[in-house]
């Protein structure tokens, strides 16, 4: 009698299955995931979960060490800033997962389109990428923001967005054109082509659906990347503006001026930052070392 | 016994040399003065410009007719003027030139150029920006009888014209540059200054070399200047500590002055003031609802100055709660009479309580704008900061965005605003400067409101020609009374000085302008 082994199961079809899957294989990565999952529920939820109003100003209060009162301390104009740093998340979250997305799905379907049509096509868009790539990852983003000043919408700056997510866009068109180029000599895409599917069915529907790993694993790695640059940005005084919170603006202005006597003003911002950075890029890596076959050998 | 005493008496001498203070002593020369200037100029031009990034850029090329003496402040003295006589009456102005002064192009200045000066100001050709209109406004003639000579004759009495001709703005231009292009002045350099124009690397610096052609013998003592823009604080504290910049001129804040004499001990100078400088809130009465004065009493009433005083001046270059005249100096609204005027109030609930029913009144009680601010740190961002948060508390909200500079200024100009965070930039105390901001934008560009108010006008015009000190004095009150009830403008709180240099730099004066001693004329290192 011959037992007939039943297939893997696909992890796709099991998502509870693959979650349980992943929280065994990768602790540390389940670890950051809950992290993640805290920060955007005090983003979303950053109204409630707040104790202050992270604008009301209180000169009684200027510079107050952490208390009971203020668990994180005051600022220079008395505000609280754990409740800054909660309301921080928001912003640091939304920039960084918008810019991440478009600069990653912009890099994917650059990667695909290249690899598939190859030739001069894949030609011009490398070289295109190339130079992208030999601007340091803070001076593009530096330069865009400059050159496209302000456009905010719902109160988020779209040039910010737009000008942390052009540094992805190269790096994660070289990811996914080294993937999708295994991926074009595969008979199924012969198939595809000889059936006469038009290109963009053969891109959208066939090749990137293949690629999903890397792209996952790539947008997942530069959330941390986006949330340092928008901290870096609000820094300079080239992102998001006073009184919006946000943690990179939280080290910069008055806190410049006052961190010696009050240490506090960038011990817990810079922490926040720290936290979603490492956070965002052990997910990262836990989750290419759980959906890359290689590294389960 | 006669050379015994005579050794002694040259060892005394030597020995008091010794012991003199820095500020006694001979001026040296040689050197490149390097020091931050925190914002970067959006053009060249004095005439068209109300900050200091304009005159810490271009004042070193230029002369002016007087200026003040700063030692002395606020005297007057000559600067291209050898002497200068008033007529009794004050209806005629006539100044003596020096011989043999030269533009940095190696032309002769003479009366001409004066005269042509001073037409750009008070009557601008088409395209060419003047403030300073209004000022000059009583000056009916302006004559050149020889080449040294220039007459000023008035329409009317203005009580303060000789210190408005020591106004640091006056930069006196070339008549052929200006017949040329009206605007050359904007992106060309030609004055008769201590310095001549070296480079200007945008984003970066400017640089100055000493005028070998300069009409006061001995001066400048410097070899040159490099005015290096630093726009972040935190840069320009770390260059200045470092020594490679030697002083900052415009001022900074009382955390930055603790910082720099921490970690400098007495290798660092600070000098202190009060400021003739204020922020205030303009309402662009263009835009609606600032068209309603009860929306912009409204909001001048949900500000608490008095407890922002005490906050600001903490951690910010804001002090001062003051009217439109300085506070503590003369003419100024004391504060127990100020507390009684709209936006002064000290009970705060009860002034946000009347706030909110003017807003409702209107029809606005859930008021969005966009609070058009300048990205300074000091003292803008705080003045931005602590704004959104007055204006939260009667249910307001404002979207506070900072620029830079030049599009700060040019959004202004054309009336792009809503509310905007502006200065009021003095150089000295006088009430024709003071309120001339607050005359009727048609006669005064600098007027961010956009406000036609012909009565404040005829307030204006009425205490310019008074001499009489007490009713003057009451004039600047019913102006003022009027200016805060309709509420087109209001002064935020008024600055304090604060300027750190390094020992070695000598012969810069303090004073409670950051516009005067931009010339650098006297200014030596002492190394």
């Amino acid at each position: 009698m011959t037992a007939i082994a039943s297939p893997p199961a696909s992890t796709a079809s099991r998502p509870r299955g693959a979650i349980r899957d992943f929280a065994a294989q990768q602790p540390l990565g389940a670890l950051s995931f809950v992290i993640i999952l805290l920060m955007t529920v005090a983003g979303i939820f950053s109204e409630w979960v707040s104790p202050h109003d992270p604008l009301r100003i209180d000169f009684a209060a200027i510079l107050q060490p952490p208390s009971w009162e203020h668990w994180a301390g005051t600022d220079a104009y008395g505000r609280d800033i754990f409740s800054r740093i909660i309301h921080g998340a928001r912003t640091a979250l939304v920039i960084s997962l918008t810019s991440s997305f478009f600069g990653a799905t912009l890099g994917a379907i650059l990667g695909i389109a290249s690899a598939y049509f190859g030739g001069r096509i894949d030609d011009w868009i490398q070289r295109f990428m190339d130079i992208l790539l030999a601007f340091p990852i803070i001076v593009l983003a530096l330069v865009v923001v400059a050159a496209l000043k302000t456009a905010v919408i719902f109160g988020i700056d779209i040039n910010l967005i737009v000008a942390i997510a052009i540094p992805i866009v190269p790096r994660v068109c070289r990811v996914v054109r080294a993937a999708a180029l295994s991926i074009r000599v595969m008979p199924y895409i012969d198939a595809a082509r000889a059936a006469g599917y038009s290109d963009s069915r053969i891109i959208f529907r066939h090749m990137a659906p293949n690629v999903a790993a890397p792209y996952l694993i790539m947008f997942t790695a530069f959330m941390a990347q986006a949330i340092l640059l928008e901290a870096s940005l609000s820094f300079l005084g080239l992102g998001v503006t006073e009184p919006t919170p946000a943690w990179g603006l939280m080290l910069s202005g008055n806190a410049a001026d006052f961190y010696r006597e009050a240490p506090w003003l960038i011990l817990f911002p810079g922490l926040a930052i720290s936290l979603a950075v490492f956070a965002f890029n052990l997910f990262g890596d836990s989750l290419r070392d759980y959906l890359d076959p290689r590294f389960k050998v | 016994m006669k050379a015994l005493f005579g050794i002694a008496g040259m060892l005394a001498f030597a020995l008091a040399g010794a012991t003199v203070p820095a500020d006694a002593q001979q001026p040296k020369r040689g050197g490149t003065l390097n020091f931050a200037i925190s914002a970067e100029t959006p053009n060249y031009d004095c005439h068209g410009s109300e900050t200091y990034a304009t005159l810490h850029f271009s004042a070193p090329f230029y002369s002016t007719l007087v200026r003040f003496n700063l030692k002395k402040f606020p005297d007057v003295e000559g600067d291209l003027a050898s002497s200068w006589t008033i007529a009794p009456d004050l209806m005629t102005y006539t100044f003596k030139l020096h011989q043999n002064v030269r533009f940095h192009d190696g032309t002769t200045l003479t009366s001409t150029d004066v005269k042509a000066t001073y037409d750009r100001m008070r009557n601008p050709p088409k395209g060419v920006v003047s403030p300073r209109q209004a000022t000059f406004a009583d000056i009916g003639t302006i004559e050149t009888p020889d080449a040294q000579t220039v007459v000023f004759r008035m329409k009317a009495v203005n009580a303060s014209m000789i210190e408005h001709f020591a106004s640091p703005w006056n930069c006196i231009y070339s008549a052929k540059d200006i017949a040329a292009d009206p605007n050359a002045p904007r992106n060309k350099i030609n004055g008769t200054g201590p310095f001549v124009f070296g480079e200007h690397v945008k984003g970066s610096h400017v640089t100055g070399q000493r005028n070998d052609n300069y009409f006061k013998k001995g001066l400048p003592y410097l070899d040159g200047f490099r005015g290096v823009f630093t726009l972040q604080a935190a840069a320009m504290l770390n260059a200045v500590q470092g020594g490679q910049l030697l002083g900052e001129f415009r001022g900074i804040s009382p955390a930055e002055r603790d910082r720099l004499v921490g970690a400098m001990g007495d290798k660092i100078r600070i000098e202190e003031s009060s400021w003739t400088l204020n922020l205030l809130v303009a309402f662009n009465v263009e835009k609606k609802p600032f068209d309603d004065p009860r929306v912009r009493r409204a909001l001048l009433m949900a500000i608490d100055r008095w407890g922002g005083s005490a906050g600001l001046s903490k951690i910010s270059t804001m002090r001062s709660v003051g009217g439109l005249i300085r506070p503590g100096s003369p003419m100024a609204t004391p504060p127990e009479e100020l507390v009684k005027l709209p936006g002064y109030a000290k009970d705060m609930t009860a002034a946000r309580a009347q706030a909110r029913k003017l807003l409702q009144d209107a029809g606005v009680p859930n008021l969005k704008f966009v609070l058009h601010n300048r990205n300074l740190a000091q003292p803008y961002t705080p003045a931005g900061i602590f704004l959104v948060d007055q204006w939260r508390q009667i249910g307001v909200t404002a979207d506070h965005k900072q620029f830079d500079t030049a599009p700060y200024i040019a959004a202004m100009n054309a009336g792009n605003h809503e509310v905007a965070i502006d200065f009021s930039n003095l150089f000295m105390d006088d009430s024709t400067l003071a309120l001339a901001k607050y005359l009727s934008h048609d006669r005064s560009p600098q007027n961010l409101s956009r406000a036609i108010d012909r009565e404040l006008d005829k307030l204006y015009d009425d205490h310019v020609r008074e001499r009489d000190i007490e009713k003057r004095k009451a004039m600047i009150r019913a102006f003022e009374r009027r200016v805060f009830e309709q509420a087109y403008q209001q002064p935020i709180l008024w600055w304090h000085r604060i300027v750190p240099t390094h020992r070695i730099v000598m012969g810069w004066d303090m004073s409670p302008s950051h516009n005067l001693g931009a010339q650098l004329e006297g200014v030596w290192l002492n190394q």
